[in-house]
């Protein structure tokens, strides 16, 4: 069944505490994530995103439970599934061109140097690197750099992209153009993605669904928020779609208050297996203190 | 422009440096001081540097000359006590570079091996740590005892003094690859033959050679000692000779040499440095 692709079937990962005991980050999660779907995680940090990730793209294994993708549990890192690291993780002694390429490479070793170089070619422009194959990244600037990691992970033709706070270390500018670049070529092919984020704009404006975890130490998963938007979605007009507050004001609402909260007022029919899905609707849009002021007065 | 300037006047200085203290050395070496206490014996052997009150010290001129003389004729073979300075410097650079080959082999494989395995790298620890400091000259009574061949022994301490640098630095370099480097090789699922030849290797790279031009340095150091132990051929035993026969002008001519192909060296261990290197 295509909804669940990748399957998260009740992972717990526990790490050897400072002091000798060991910490559980997070245990017993369970989500799911369709073919073709992008889905957001969003958490405070060291609730275990990036753990979850990690098991995910194979360089880390669940202490308990399993990470399910196409009916095969994952055992280890696979060229299926492409990862983006929030520090590009880009090989310094290699040119742009030589970090696409080597990834490749890596995916198909048969390719001739001039299929490779063709491939990487092509990735590089997708994502507007036009003319800095050459470059060596310690000439590129921190979003050039960010989209040759890009480039990389998505000329191998990965069946699900996997990104770790990618423009977390971008100025807002850049980040923007980013997501819109990141966001045009997933949907055109129909690229399942899973992503950590801690913008909830960025995930409002990303994601199918956005995957809410509570604060750590023993994280879990306290809902699955549906987005509300339209698939097809403009940057600078979703602010004016009606649900678009409605939608923001719960993520924001629990990254402030529910995701500490969560834990101590567990709902009775919570289910770890399956979280509650959440589509928030229409509310009112509020209007803006001034705007108040005035209606007070009049 | 500044860049050029700044150069030139530098290039000026040295020079001058160089005349005053060439200067100094003709002066301090041609005045005539006292003769008289000498011992008749001690003066007739000293012969006219006892009866002209002239130093037994050369002046720059007599070592240009002597240079000179060589350079006219570097590879002359006048039987075992008597051979060009050319010849003497390609037997102890041949040494060195046997000597530091073998090491390389050993360590770059060994590095890579303490590098990647902590166990490794704890088992051999205690053994690298007792050997290191030990003088590779502590090592010729053994290696003379146990190999029965000079130069075969002053190739061997040149391997073991050339060893623990690269070694200790190859280890290190490899420890310490960025994990994200090589999470990026796992996540493309590259062999571990090809990981260590594209991702290890080239990101340890500059501290190995650092190691290996450590290494060089040493070994150049360590030659010129072994060869006046254990004699025959080689400009560390050339040195011992020429003092041997008193000719202070061929002492300080390899002095002059000895520092020249130690730069050499280190040049192209900085060279390959440079080439290895990558900013990140
Ligand atoms: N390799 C590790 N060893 C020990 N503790 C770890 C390790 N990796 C992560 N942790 C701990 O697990 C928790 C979650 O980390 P992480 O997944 O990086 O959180 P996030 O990405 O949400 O900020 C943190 O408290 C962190 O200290
Ligand atoms: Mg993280």
């Amino acid at each position: 069944m295509s909804a669940k692709f990748i399957s998260i079937e009740g992972i717990t990962r526990r790490f050897e505490a400072p002091d000798g005991g060991m910490t559980t980050v997070f245990e017993d999660i369970w989500f799911a994530i369709a073919r073709g779907e992008f889905v957001c995680m969003i958490g405070h940090s060291g609730c275990g995103k990036t753990t979850v990730l990690n098991i995910l793209s194979g360089l880390d294994l669940p202490d308990d439970g399993a990470a399910i993708v196409d009916g095969k549990a994952i055992e280890g890192p696979s060229l299926d599934r492409a990862v983006i690291f929030q520090s590009h993780a880009l090989l310094p002694w290699r040119t742009v061109l030589g970090n696409v390429a080597y990834a490749i490479s890596s995916r198909w070793p048969k390719w001739s140097r001039s299929q490779v170089e063709e491939q990487a070619k092509r990735f590089i422009e997708k994502v507007g690197l036009k003319g800095a194959e050459t470059k060596k990244p310690a000439q590129l600037s921190g979003g050039m750099k960010q989209r040759v990691g890009i480039a990389r992970a998505l000329s191998i033709e990965p069946k699900i992209l996997l990104m770790d706070e990618p423009f977390s270390a971008l100025d807002a500018l850049t980040r923007g153009t980013l997501q819109d670049e990141v966001r045009r070529i997933c949907l055109e092919t129909g690229q399942t993605v899973f992503m950590i984020t801690h913008d909830v704009d960025e995930a409002i404006y990303l994601a199918d669904k956005i995957v809410l975890m509570t604060n750590g130490p023993e994280a879990m998963v306290a809902e699955i928020v549906e987005n509300p938007l339209p698939k097809e979605r403009d940057r600078n007009q979703i602010h004016r779609h009606p649900a678009f507050y409605a939608i923001r004001n719960h993520l924001i609402d629990f990254l402030v208050s529910r995701s500490k909260t969560f834990k101590s007022e567990i709902p009775a029919d919570y289910d770890r297996r399956k979280p509650p899905v959440v589509l928030p609707q229409n509310q009112p849009q509020p209007l803006p203190p001034s705007h108040e002021a005035g209606r007070k007065v009049a | 422009m500044r860049q050029t300037s700044l150069r030139l006047r530098a290039g000026i200085v040295s020079l001058t440096i160089l005349l005053v203290f060439g200067l100094a050395w003709h002066i301090g070496v041609s005045g005539s001081g006292p003769t008289q206490q000498m011992d008749p014996e001690y003066a007739k052997l000293m012969g006219q540097t006892a009866v002209q009150g002239k130093s037994a010290m050369p002046g720059p001129l007599d070592v240009l000359a002597k240079i000179w003389s060589h350079l006219k004729e570097p590879f002359y073979d006048r039987g075992p006590n008597d051979k060009g300075i050319g010849i003497q410097l390609a037997y102890s650079i041949g040494r060195v570079l046997l000597g530091y080959g073998l090491a390389m082999l050993v360590a770059l494989p060994l590095g890579f091996l303490i590098g990647m395995s902590p166990l490794m790298a704890r088992a051999l620890d205690p053994f690298i740590q007792i050997m290191k400091p030990v003088s590779p000259l502590a090592w010729m009574p053994l290696a003379l005892y146990t190999i029965k061949d000079s130069s075969i022994s002053s190739i061997f301490v040149i391997f073991i003094c050339s060893l623990w640098p690269m070694l200790i630095n190859t280890a290190f370099g490899v420890s310490s690859v960025r994990k994200e480097w090589l999470n990026v090789a796992r996540t493309l699922e590259v062999g571990p033959i090809r990981r260590a030849f594209t991702v290890i290797l080239p990101a340890a790279a500059p501290t190995i050679v650092t190691g290996m031009r450590i290494s060089i340095g040493i070994a150049w150091l360590v030659i010129v000692a072994a060869e006046m132990l254990v004699g025959g051929t080689g400009i560390g035993y050339f040195v011992w000779n020429e003092w041997n026969n008193l000719s202070i002008t061929n002492v300080i001519t390899s002095i002059l040499v000895i520092g020249l192909v130690g730069m050499i060296l280190d040049q192209a261990l900085a060279r390959v440095a440079r080439a290895v290197s990558f900013p990140e």
